[in-house]
């Protein structure tokens, strides 16, 4: 291999190329060519490199020096400096507001990053298939600690402390729940995995699963000597076939380790893992309705409590913990409570991971700490919004949750924070929408997934979001009328009072907040019956401006209908009776002459 | 492979693995094939890079793995060469893959589209 | 037993710990008004899915609002059962309730006895928020022989599941499909017919609304009636009497043997017999199998296998043809009372009256909805004329008797007609769980032992505990009586025989939890087991009343074998009181 050579690498990410990233890296080229070194030294563009706030940034290799905040006029600096003589350009480098020290290279600049890894820590690192890489990643270490070192109370204290609560949505802290199961003697117990994925754009337990299955079967196992239990179960939807194949060739391994069966590592601990499958009803994430449908029931919730821990599958107390939960547990034990504690806010330890969906750039998945604005997701770690539009809204939670909008850009996202912003956690879908979204019909697309997954059980969840949704589909066609807003509110308050589980009781969340956020968007489809953002068919109408309109017939010519008249060279016009609002016209008129209204 | 029969054995083993692993001056390349990699088109990205691979006589290790969560730019790809750190590259085609073998793996030499580790982890 | 203590609208009540908060309101006489919940007390059934949220309540503290019905009081609890808060919130559940619930009232069976229009008229709903664009659930209507399923209707109470799956163990019907098209249907929503459904009628009996409902047969009834060519007799099953005055207001246990005989004379039929008096026959063909296969056992006949189980519920003879069609053997081949009674009708009367059994009809009224697919088997019926022609409810008897503008209060009381009119009271407790074991005790002792019997009243076999069990004295000889009513506990002893762990000779079964008096074509009880109480006292009663007691000392029996059949289990009998049972595993035919 040839002697490594110089190279630097510019950001090409939103946040940096917004901010003269691509003149700067012109710069840099140029730069080079002037002192012939075009040959010598590579320029590349790459994407965001996570350190929004502080670029534009370049990283230059083999030296691992990153710059931050370049100019484009600091080009010429840098390569008479750094590559002609390889000085360092201390002005360039970050500066630590705490200790004021300069950080130059990667390690230095980590803290500094919005993104921190636990549960996400070996998904794309190790081989999902490979037991040994995932030993040499130190699965199963965690579990050995805990059997030689820790009694099963020394656990469930640690894993309290750390303040660690459920991923899955509730936020319920975990540690509390293993306690209560410890504390129901039985002889015996259930550990249940939720990995019944269901809200819209969410995949962080499949990657999970798909990533470092061994991570979910440890903690499973540390829970189970935790709790005293000797049996867990995997609750997975059948649609993720890949995650199946990759836990079952998991356990599989692990079983021919002896890392899960009888005696394991040779302790008197025995516990072993089993995989059910469910038919994809996302009401069987309800903890209750995933025990039923595990019990070969239909999969449909009943009245808590019992909670499960007390009593759970097949009457026997049962942990349910999601699988970004679990995912969590192997790094506590290692590196202590007060490690885990130590990131996030007061009342929500550790990271989240994120599903970013929607009009943003860098779709996927992220982690952050708890306590991370909304703004820093979006602009520093999502790339920003795309194709320079406004932000509007960031639905979290999924159908049971509410939108941020512009006012919650920095309030730290917490469990609480959440809520008291009218939306929840959930298992940390954030789906970003901008100035062409229409609120009403957001609020309509999530009521139709409840409308669609509800299990039918109780009446409010069962018909009355399907009135709701009715009374949506109705606004959004022009029909509303003012007092229709009232009584979506009441049926709002009154389905989110009644409902029997935790499906029902947040699924007019979305209506709500947006309701109450975008009051005006509503009262635009009642009143005038028009839809500000442009998005409700039956509210627009395609317009020819005149004065714009050069008479070339183009658009009259692409009319499917034949409903736009005019002389040649004259202004045309559209007749909205016979516009079927295809939008052919718009596309094809070079003039800017015609508008939605 | 018999059975870890305690804690110490397990530490012994990781050792070895890691050493089996990662000791060695080898080219590594995962790709990452979780759904998310697979429906963008992993699955041929990691069949060119081992047949290519051996036919340009490059002795290399290809490995799949989960996804990363780069959604935005699967399917993704991580390039280990000895000595350096770990290298990700994005939207990886039959193209890039192609230039990704001559460019880096041949001579270290970085191309335009790598996404650069944006987080820390633990 | 430990208490709690709680506040329900500010006033204190300490109850067992357990107790929901919808029982300890009404023992301070606060009632909170429910619509899927639903308790029979005495029987141990209780159906709380909680699901129709109309019973919910404030609890201090909590975030939403708790349905009561399923709630458990708890220390120091705070509830408010009646705020604006809560009252909006059942009034807003409701309006949706009714907003996917047919409004065709006019002609709906349930009408005046839906527990849904009561509670909408209790809560003074008058009109229905967006109605207009409100889209119905709807659902195929599927008609079986003797129930009608019309799942418009339905309110998703799960009453008919819970009945049909826990109590009864039958399995015909669950909730299928998700969310707004949630509804409650038999596997792969095939109709009630192809699936293993009993018809016992206890889905029927338990609905709150018009979803389920019997098979109706007052028109055919009717037309008969009018036809002159036709000569139309009736007979009327003792559970009928004890139940049938609650459709006219009358108190739940009040008589009306007499008055139901005169209405029914009204109504045009022109002989009014009793299926009591079949009760008898049915007593000494069961009595004398019994003896018969005891005696044989007990000489170590290993051909006369034990328990002999009762026969005279077709609901139950559906369950062990459907679940246990390996113990054929075991039950008593005696053909139920309402079938002696159309056998002998269709032949030893029609001889005597002259008439061709083909112009004879046979009505019976019942508190059964079995009764209206047992009649329709085939090996009932003699060239296609079945023995019995229809089989109407006591539902539907009181309905034609109010169409007939029969004052049934005021009527004054009549007689049965001779002969198929005489009965002892023997046949009348046939109507009770434990009567049909009792009244055949009655008789198997004297014409076992050959003694009189001194004790008539064997209270032992009483009571509506699911499965009793009783030792009988026969003179030295102990005789193992078990006795189960309500599906489930049939399969239990049915099981146990099974497993031949079996210690009875002798087993009752009745399909419906109380007996015949708790029937799926009895008035609704709207989950009052002290009307099923009430109805059972006033089986005993007429009884008591009864000059004979014994079904070998009516004389029309003694008169009939001397005349007709000689004498019990002759082949003459066998030909036309006994039967023969099915394999009825049914197959899954996937067709709608």
């Amino acid at each position: 291999m040839a002697k490594e050579r110089i190279q630097i690498m510019v950001c090409g990410g939103t946040g940096c190329t917004g901010d003269q990233g691509e003149a700067l890296l012109d710069n840099l080229k140029l730069e080079l060519e002037a002192n012939a070194l075009e040959n010598s030294v590579n320029v590349v563009k790459t994407g965001c490199m996570g350190l929004c706030s502080m670029g534009p940034n370049i990283k230059i290799l083999p030296d691992n020096i990153i710059y931050t905040g370049v100019r484009p006029d600091d080009a010429r600096e840098i390569v008479s400096e750094h590559i002609m003589k390889g000085r360092r350009i201390e002005r360039l480098l970050f500066t630590d507001p705490g200790s004021g020290e300069k950080l130059a290279t990667e390690k230095e600049l980590s803290p500094h990053r919005k993104q921190l890894r636990i549960a996400l820590r070996n998904c794309g690192i190790i081989d999902p298939e490979s037991i040994d890489d995932a030993i040499a990643h130190d699965a199963y270490e965690a579990l050995a600690t805990a059997l030689t070192n820790m009694k099963p109370l020394d656990v469930i204290k640690l894993i309290k402390d750390s303040g660690l609560r459920g991923r899955g949505g509730g936020g319920f802290p975990t540690g509390i729940k293993w306690e209560i199961a410890f504390n129901n003697k039985s002889d015996v117990k259930y550990v249940v995995c939720n990995a019944d994925e269901g809200d819209p754009g969410a995949f962080m337990d499949r990657s999970i699963l798909e990533g470092d299955p061994h991570a979910v079967l440890e903690a499973m196992a540390i829970c189970g000597y935790a709790i005293e239990a000797a049996k867990g179960l995997i609750y997975i939807r059948a649609e993720y076939p890949l995650a199946v194949s990759r836990l079952n060739t998991a356990i599989r391994q692990a079983r021919e380790y002896g890392l899960l069966g009888t005696n394991i590592m040779g302790s008197d601990f025995s516990f072993d893992i089993e995989i059910k499958y469910g038919a994809g009803a996302f009401v069987c994430g309800e903890e209750t309705a995933l025990i039923h449908s595990m019990e070969g029931d239909r999969g449909e919730p009943t009245v808590k409590p019992p909670f499960p821990a007390v009593s759970g599958f097949r009457e026997k107390p049962t942990i349910v913990n999601n699988v970004e939960t679990y995912a969590c547990i192997s790094p506590i034990i290692l590196k202590g409570s007060e490690w885990f504690s130590s990131i996030g806010t007061e009342k929500s330890k550790g990271t989240k991971v994120f599903a970013l969906a929607g009009k943003i750039n860098n779709v996927g998945l992220i982690e952050v700490p708890m306590g991370t604005t909304l703004r820093e997701v979006i602009n520093e770690i999502g790339g920003g919004i795309r194709n320079g539009k406004k932000f509007k809204a960031a639905q979290t939670g999924g159908p049971s949750g509410g939108c941020l909008t512009e006012k919650h850009l920095d309030t730290p996202i917490d469990f609480d924070n959440l809520i008291a912003a009218g939306s929840m956690m959930g298992s940390g879908g954030l789906i970003v929408m901008d100035e062409d979204d229409c609120m009403v019909s957001v609020a309509k697309f999530f009521l139709e997934f409840t409308v669609e997954e509800s299990c039918g059980k109780c009446s409010p969840c069962r018909i009355g979001n399907k009135r709701m949704h009715e009374l949506l589909e109705h606004i959004t066609k022009g029909k509303g009328v003012p007092a229709d807003l009232e009584r979506l509110k009441n049926m709002c308050h009154v389905i989110k009072d009644t409902s029997l589980c935790g499906l029902g009781q947040s699924s007019p969340n979305p209506v709500l907040s947006t309701l109450e956020n975008f009051r005006e968007e509503y009262e635009a489809h009642v009143t005038v019956k028009k839809c500000p953002a442009g998005k409700c068919k039956d509210l627009m109408e395609y317009f020819i401006i005149a004065a714009n309109c050069v008479g070339c017939t183009a658009c009259a010519r692409v009319c499917p209908v034949g409903a736009i008249s005019g002389e040649r060279k004259e202004p045309h016009v559209i007749n909205p009776e016979i516009c079927i609002k295809c939008g052919a016209c718009m596309e094809k008129c070079k003039f800017d002459a015609i508008i939605i209204q | 492979m018999p059975k870890i029969n305690s804690p110490a054995e397990l530490s012994k083993h990781k050792k070895e693995i890691r050493e089996k692993l990662y000791g060695q001056e080898k080219i590594l390349i995962r790709v990452h094939m979780g759904t998310s990699g697979l429906a963008s088109g992993a699955k041929s990205i990691y069949e060119f890079f081992r047949e290519e691979l051996e036919k340009r006589n490059i002795e290399a290790t290809v490995i799949n793995s989960g996804d990363m969560g780069y959604s935005f730019a699967e399917p993704t790809i991580e390039v280990r060469l000895p000595g350096r750190e770990a290298v990700v590259f994005g939207n990886v085609d039959k193209i890039k893959a192609d230039e990704i073998i001559e460019k880096y793996i041949k001579n270290g030499e970085l191309t335009d589209g790598i996404l650069p580790a944006n987080y820390r982890s633990i | 037993m430990e208490t709690v203590k709680l506040t329900i609208d500010n006033k204190t009540i300490e109850v067992p710990k357990g107790t929901t908060i919808h029982k300890a309101a009404r023992e301070l006489g606060i009632e909170i008004p429910v619509l899927c919940y639903m308790r029979l007390d005495d029987l141990n059934i209780e159906n709380k899915p909680a699901g129709c949220r109309i019973c919910v309540v404030e609890v201090e503290g909590r975030r939403n609002l708790a349905p009561s019905c399923a709630t458990s009081c708890e220390e120091g609890m705070v509830v408010r059962t009646h705020t604006t808060r809560v009252l909006n919130a059942r009034r807003t559940v409701m309006e949706f309730i009714l907003s996917d619930h047919p409004k065709d009232c006019l002609v709906c069976a349930k009408s005046g006895n839906c527990d849904l229009q009561s509670l909408a008229q209790y809560l003074g709903i008058r009109e229905i928020p967006g109605e207009e664009i409100a889209e119905m659930s709807t659902y195929r209507k599927d008609t079986s022989p003797s129930i009608i399923r019309d799942l418009d209707k339905c309110i998703l109470c799960r009453r008919c599941e819970m009945m049909c799956n826990t109590v009864q163990t039958v399995g015909a019907l669950s909730a299928v499909n998700r969310g707004f098209m949630a509804t409650v249907a038999p596997a792969f929503e095939q109709n009630l017919e192809h699936s293993t459904c009993t018809y016992c009628g206890q889905c029927v009996a338990v609905c709150p609304t018009g979803a389920l409902t019997e098979v109706d047969h007052t028109a055919e009834v009717l037309r008969a009636l009018a036809d002159p060519a036709k000569t139309v007799i009736v007979q009327t099953a003792p559970a009928v009497r004890a139940a049938l005055g609650e459709l006219f207001g009358m108190k739940p246990g009040t008589l009306v043997t007499g008055k139901m005989v005169t209405a029914l004379r009204a109504l045009g039929f022109d002989y009014v017999f009793d299926t009591d008096f079949a009760a008898d026959l049915t007593i000494m063909e069961e009595g004398t199998e019994l003896l018969d296969r005891l005696q044989r056992h007990l000489s170590g006949d290993k051909s006369a296998r034990l328990p002999i189980m009762t026969s005279c519920c077709p609901g139950w003879v559906n369950f062990f043809e459907e679940y246990f069609p390996d113990l054929n053997d075991i039950p008593s081949t005696a053909k139920s009372p309402a079938q002696m009674f159309g056998s002998i009708a269709k032949t030893y009367f029609a001889d005597k009256i002259k008439v061709d059994r083909k112009d004879l009809v046979v009505v019976s009224i019942m508190p059964c909805l079995a009764k209206k697919y047992e009649c329709q088997r085939e090996e009932f019926s003699v060239n296609g004329n079945r023995d019995v022609d229809f089989s109407i409810s006591t539902r539907e008897l009181a309905a034609f008797i109010k169409q007939a503008n029969i004052d049934l209060n005021n009527l004054e009381d009549g007689e049965f007609d001779a002969p198929l009119g005489e009965s002892t009271g023997a046949g009348v407790i046939f109507g009770a769980t434990g009567g049909v074991i009792e009244a055949a005790c009655r008789t198997a002792y004297e014409l076992h032992t050959g003694k009189k019997l001194e004790r008539i009243d064997f209270t032992e076999l009483r009571g509506l505990q699911g499965v009793r069990s009783a030792t009988i004295d026969f003179d030295g000889l102990p005789l193992k009586i078990g006795i189960a009513h309500g599906l489930g506990n049939a399969r239990k002893l049915l099981d146990e025989i099974k497993s031949g762990k079996s210690q009875y000779h002798a087993i009752e079964v009745m399909a419906c939890p109380g007996g015949c008096i708790g029937g799926g074509g009895q008035p609704p009880h709207h989950g009052n087991s002290e009307i099923i109480k009430a109805r059972a006292a006033a089986i005993y009663e007429e009884d008591r009343n009864k000059p004979l007691r014994k079904s070998h000392e009516n004389p029309f029996i003694i008169k009939l074998y001397d005349e007709f059949l000689g004498k019990p289990n002759s082949e003459k009998a066998h030909h036309l009181l006994h039967t023969r049972y099915f394999d009825k595993k049914k197959k899954i035919v996937v067709k709608h």
